[in-house]
């Protein structure tokens, strides 16, 4: 792998470019590998990443039915946070964030991590006591977050409207070193250092059975051939519970479409990331100056990848009560991504009901911002069999009933 | 955006008028059952790529409960049918059937 940095840049600038080289290989299967990851979006290459960088385990393959990158990881509004009320969520979100701060030079790949700082908005006297409880629980957890008044918010963000008709801003949960990260550059800055370490990158490579001999696995079927493994990780999001029906499991998962929008470029405006959970909808400015906006899920299982117009218009709605300018603007593009919620809504990382597969789905609307932290653990548990940061999120907290409830804690999680 | 019918009141009305509220006919067993089947009531759920039973509820019409099947693949509302019964209605199944044959083994 060729090291990129400013001389590089220069070195290529003289020769017009011709020297750069593919940022990773596209390399077909060998017949076996000691671990499998299925699918390539943020969670399973960062997975990977760490097998090789933390347990020298660098036989792996990572397969992909689409393109690097194509599934949630590529279409979601990269916020980054990690002000969780929960401890084993702070632990794990709060791992993460910290891999943010120097993911860019770890991977030797711009990420563009911004650390723009975070708020979300307390529009009812309920979010206001229930923002305050999670800054005091934040202390206790050492994760930096503050309850700041209307006051500072308005200073923080000039274009907000405190005293929206419906919910007037009456304060914020303020985290300052949040922010955003380009999300491409993560699946592909993992990608690279993947490839470089020896491990194989397939795209198109759609998994379509699971092979156990005597409760353990063997390996996986797929569109370009039959490929053996030890071990296989199952980190799909919104597919999670198509793929443990072939293993012939089930979960507590329900797969739903969540959407966002972008509007035209405008001048820059508002640099730090703004939730607004009670009316549903939240906003950024991306760096080429479009708004990027999102909102609450869709109400029904769908695995179609596009959302509802009146959750759109819903969401705009919301947004326009708090940033009136928002009503001027042309919306450019809206997508959507199929989400794997649970129903504490908190993740999945999980030793499974077959021997040698392991899972990491269920982070539903908001598990951009674990990428690093989620591969990190994830992959402690593929070669050790276990992780203090997963612990909490095994598949039998749903028969234990010992629930990571942040569906109360933080209404809408992203 | 889905085209529903309300088989309580008759009325067909897009979707905003109604709520999804997951999947139907999950068994709820007595006090005394096991921690697995509270378990796969509470939690556990098909899923599926393709044909899914559930229950809605005419939220802003007539207020009543009812069940739908529909395509999660396509969004293709197949019929809507009363919610006082534990297994969708044979005409519905033959329907389906007859558009998405082979559907009953998933893939
Ligand atoms: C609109 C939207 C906005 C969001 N906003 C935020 C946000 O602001 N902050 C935040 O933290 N999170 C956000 N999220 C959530 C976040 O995007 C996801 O939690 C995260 O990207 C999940 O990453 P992943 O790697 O688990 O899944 P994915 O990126 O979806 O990767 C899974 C991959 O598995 C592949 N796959 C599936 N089935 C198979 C198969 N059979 N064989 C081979 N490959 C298969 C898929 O093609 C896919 O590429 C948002 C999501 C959406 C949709
Ligand atoms: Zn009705």
């Amino acid at each position: 792998m060729k090291k990129y940095s400013v001389f590089a840049v220069a070195r290529e600038a003289m020769r017009h470019h011709t020297g750069w080289t593919r940022a990773w290989r596209d390399a077909a299967p060998k017949k076996r590998y000691d671990a499998i990851i299925i699918g390539a979006g943020g969670h399973g290459l960062a997975t990977a990443y760490y097998l090789g960088k933390n347990f020298g385990i660098t036989n792996v393959a990572i397969l992909e039915k689409g393109w690097l990158g194509g599934g949630n990881t590529g279409r979601n509004t990269t916020i980054i946070r990690s002000n969780y009320l929960q401890d084993p969520s702070a632990a794990i979100y709060e791992k993460a964030r910290s891999l943010y701060e120097t993911m860019s030079q770890d991977l030797n790949y711009n990420v563009m991590f911004s650390p723009r700082g975070v708020i979300m908005l307390a529009q009812t006297e309920h979010e206001v006591r229930g923002y305050k409880r999670t800054a005091h629980a934040n202390m206790l957890q050492g994760v930096k977050t503050e309850f700041i008044s209307p006051e500072k918010v308005k200073q923080l963000v000039p274009i907000i409207n405190l005293a929206g008709p419906r919910y007037p801003v009456l304060g914020g949960l303020w985290q300052a070193r949040g922010g955003t990260a380009r999300h491409d550059a993560v699946a592909w800055g993992y990608a690279r250092a993947c490839s470089d370490m020896g491990m194989d990158v397939i795209q198109q490579c759609e998994v379509t059975g699971i092979r156990s001999e005597g409760g353990k696995v063997v390996g996986v079927s797929t569109t370009k051939g039959d490929i053996g493994c030890d071990k296989l990780g199952m980190v799909v999001a919104g597919h999670s519970g198509h793929l443990a029906d072939m293993a012939g499991f089930r979960l507590p998962i329900e797969s739903v479409a969540l959407q966002a929008l972008v509007s035209e470029p405008i001048k820059p405006c508002m640099d730090v990331v703004v939730m607004a959970n009670t009316v549903h909808g939240y906003m950024s400015q991306s760096d080429k100056g479009e708004m990027v906006i999102g909102g609450g899920t869709d109400g029904y299982n769908n695995y179609t990848q596009r959302g509802s117009f009146h959750h759109i218009e819903e969401t705009v709605r919301a947004l326009i009560e708090t940033f009136p300018m928002v009503s001027r603007l042309k919306m450019l593009r809206q997508w959507g991504g199929i989400v794997d919620v649970t129903g504490d809504r908190s993740p999945i990382l999980s030793r499974t009901p077959v021997d040698g597969i392991f899972i990491n789905c269920g982070w539903g609307t908001g598990g951009f911002k674990a990428i690093p932290g989620s591969g990190w653990a994830m992959a402690e548990l593929m070669a050790k069999g276990r992780s203090p940061l997963t612990d909490a999120f095994g598949l039998d907290r749903f028969t234990q009933g010992r629930f990571i409830d942040e569906s109360v804690a933080a209404g809408v999680a992203h | 955006m889905l085209i529903v019918s309300c088989p309580n009141c008759g009325i067909t009305a897009e979707e905003t008028e109604f709520h999804a509220h997951g999947e139907a006919h999950i068994t709820r067993h007595a006090a005394d059952s096991s921690d697995d089947q509270m378990e796969t009531y509470l939690f556990m759920r098909k899923n599926p790529k393709g044909v899914h039973f559930e229950r809605w509820r005419h939220q802003n019409g007539c207020g009543k409960w009812f069940h739908m099947a529909r395509c999660t693949m396509t969004l293709e509302v197949f019929g809507t049918y009363s919610a006082q019964t534990y297994a969708p209605p044979e005409e519905l199944l033959a329907q389906i059937d007859a558009k998405r044959p082979g559907w009953r083994t998933p893939s």
